[in-house]
């Protein structure tokens, strides 16, 4: 279970997450959706702790957390309960794909080294990137690169993942792998929490679509809902401009 | 005008290469411990721990901005007059330990640079992992900075075997010490003395091939 209630979080005194309030069940597939610079990285990234919430309380599985108290060993914890795929993938420049898919399990969860290697072998399979084990991420195109940086996600086993614009980055070729790796993680009933601008995509995946704009949730719900009776008149104007 | 004795140059080269070790040993010496001082600084430099913070800076202000061989002097001659345990401390030592706190404080700052260097992403990752920062600075952050600071480290190793020289200022035998007590008998001081200079450049130049394989080695990773 994962419940956020009364995020907030501002950048040199303006409000860019403004009490979000939000529970999402195990399983379910969330996509949230709005305009840029409407907080909806920064709510992924709050919950990671790679931005620290001003207020507000976060429970991802067996961890609540006080944003404003929280201490060190709660923050290692909670980040421990989630996974991050990032928009520019940031995977391990020194390491292998194989390496960078190990990390985790071995420094983070101190799993034996040859457990954690067929770990990530067998990550590496299900991402099609069997071949490129040993290739280190400077020689991966960006598609192959997402594609470790999903692997690596997967790999944790984490309660949460979170994906944060995971396309925005990618040339236009590489875009539909992995978007199809993406929907074979929604495929075994993980939960997952997607930024997204792909709403073909997001139509298509998500159990619930969340609108944010000005750092609130301004309208949620199942995928025909939103994308076909929006409601709130800055969701209407939102979908307008994309399709015209 | 006379000519080059050359014969008297070939002579001394054995002589002179008898103290090689010594100088690559102090160099070897003065440059381990350096490293160690300058990741330690580099490291408190990049997380300013509060009450420590202004001590590193005073330190590598101070050993920056003085001269090695004033600071040599200082320790050598100097300080065992106010500190009577150091009374016993032989040029040698005296030489390694200002060559460390010297050069420590401009590679502290080389470090700093490139551990500030790297990549955001490469801290976010760590991070979201649930790393400590302990295991992101020795697993994910050194080693990407030690490929971004190599070159300017060999460099400052490349200064430390020509800053053994003044060594010989503290009454150490060296290459250059050997050099001016044979010149002293012969009278023949600028053979002595290019003999000297030829075998630091043969040295540094040696050096200067293994700098390009660690850096081929080091950008492996890197590579498209």
């Amino acid at each position: 279970m994962i419940s956020i209630r009364g995020l907030h979080k501002s950048f040199n005194g303006a409000a860019v997450l403004d009490g979000i309030d939000l529970d999402i069940t195990p399983g379910e597939r969330v996509v949230i959706i709005g305009p840029s610079g409407t907080g909806k990285s920064t709510l992924l990234r709050c919950l990671n702790f790679l931005d620290q919430p001003d207020a507000g309380r976060i429970t991802i599985g067996d961890v609540t957390l006080d944003a404003a108290r929280a201490k060190r060993a709660e923050i290692l914890a909670l980040r421990r309960r989630s996974a991050f795929v990032f928009q520019n993938y940031a995977l391990f420049a020194n390491k292998t794909a194989q390496e960078n898919i190990m990390e985790a399990l071995i420094t983070v969860q101190g799993r034996p080294k040859a457990e954690a290697e067929a770990r990530a072998l067998e990550v590496l399979a299900e991402t099609g990137l069997a071949l490129k084990a040993g290739s280190y991420p400077a020689s991966l195109s960006g598609g192959q690169q997402q594609r470790v940086g999903i692997g690596r996600a997967m790999a944790i086993g984490a309660e949460l993942m979170l994906f944060d614009e995971p396309t925005s980055a990618l040339d236009p070729e590489w875009v539909g792998e992995v978007l199809d790796l993406m929907r074979r993680v929604a495929a075994r009933e993980q939960t997952m929490l997607i930024v997204t601008h792909e709403m073909q995509f997001a139509r298509e995946i998500a159990d619930r679509v969340i609108f944010m704009h000005g750092g609130k949730i301004v309208e949620e719900g199942a995928p025909d809902q939103i994308f076909g009776a929006p409601q709130d008149l800055r969701l209407q104007r939102f979908l307008s401009r994309l399709s015209s | 005008m006379r000519g080059l004795d050359l014969d008297y140059m070939l002579e001394l080269v054995p002589v002179i290469l008898g103290y090689v070790p010594l100088t690559l040993g102090m160099a070897a010496a003065g440059m381990g411990l350096a490293l160690i001082l300058a990741s330690l600084l580099a490291v408190e430099r990049v997380f300013r721990i509060r009450w420590l913070d202004w001590a590193v800076v005073l330190f590598i202000s101070f050993f920056r901005g003085t001269p090695l061989l004033v600071q040599l002097f200082l320790f050598y001659y100097g300080l065992p007059q106010v500190l009577s345990f150091l009374t016993s401390i032989d040029g040698i030592t005296a030489a390694i330990m200002g060559l460390t706190l010297h050069f420590s404080a401009y590679m502290a700052e080389t470090i700093r640079a490139a551990i500030l260097g790297v990549d955001r992403s490469q801290w976010e990752a760590s991070q979201s992992i649930g790393m400590t920062q302990l295991q992101m600075m020795r697993r994910i952050i050194l080693p990407q900075a030690t490929r971004v600071a190599a070159p300017t480290l060999v460099n400052y190793f490349i200064d430390m075997i020509k800053g053994t020289s003044l060594a010989f200022a503290l009454g150490v035998t060296e290459m250059m010490g050997a050099a001016q007590k044979e010149a002293a008998g012969s009278f023949l001081y600028f053979e002595a003395f290019l003999v000297v200079a030829l075998i630091y450049w043969a040295m540094v130049e040696l050096l200067s091939q293994g700098q390009k394989r660690l850096e081929t080695y080091l950008n492996k990773a890197y590579e498209r």
